[in-house]
């Protein structure tokens, strides 16, 4: 791993905790949910970051895989934080 | 050279991402953290795939170099959507604007809605009408 790599993954964990003291501290629901937004898609720069060190293609397809997944995850989330009944 | 230019803007995407967690940690409340932490990281993520695509290039991977991009176009559709949903259903579930903020164009459609949702809780949202308030007159 090379010097830049390395830097990467540093700026990137960095933000993780920076993302993670926001779940943990958020005052309210939305907060949280934007928190794991952003974390989300700061997996999928660890991804390519991760692509970009090892030359392997299967990293993109995580990163692919996963920000669906985020999407989907945050817009069910954010449908549950307007508080009306879907279900009944 | 092709390596280096990408170097170049995978490390500005990482400063963006830094600065939009910062701004995640910092901003007083729901909707300036949602903002700031969207625009910044979105644009950041982006431009690390424009750059591992970039290096793709260089080394002659050009599956990786085509899922990246297609990476790319599907976040940047995709996590605004993801914001603007989360800021309604904040405003919708209440959450106080900060106190020196200065505008507030969602009350009259918020209130509409809420006045819809009372009345038939399964019904659709309501069309949009004339605007009130600031700009009625325009």
């Amino acid at each position: 791993m090379s010097v830049f790599e390395q830097v990467a993954f540093g700026v990137l964990l960095l933000c993780s905790l920076l993302c993670l003291h926001r779940i943990g501290r958020g005052p309210s629901a939305p907060d949280r949910t934007v928190a794991i937004d952003i974390l989300g898609t700061l997996v999928v720069g660890f991804c390519c970051i991760m692509a970009l060190w090892t030359r392997q293609d299967y990293y993109i397809n995580i990163a692919i895989a996963w920000a669906l997944i985020s999407f989907v995850g945050t817009l069910a989330l954010a449908k549950y934080l307007e508080g009306r009944k879907y279900d009944a | 050279m092709l390596e280096t230019i990408a170097l170049m803007i995978i490390g500005v995407g990482l400063a963006f991402d830094l600065f939009g967690c910062i701004g995640l940690v910092r901003l007083p409340d729901v909707y300036n953290r949602a903002q700031a932490a969207t625009k910044c990281v979105t644009l950041g993520t982006c431009m690390i795939l424009a750059g591992v695509a970039l290096a793709a290039l260089g080394w002659g991977g050009w599956s990786l170099a085509v899922k990246a991009v297609l990476c790319a176009a599907f976040v940047l559709l995709t996590s605004p959507v993801a914001a603007h949903a989360i800021c309604r259903g904040a405003y919708l579930s209440r959450v106080p604007l900060w106190e020196g903020s200065v505008e507030d164009a969602f009350a009259d459609r918020a209130r509409d809605l809420r006045a819809a949702w009372r009345s038939d809780p399964h019904s659709q949202s309501p069309p949009i009408g004339q605007p009130k308030g600031r700009d009625a007159g325009t």
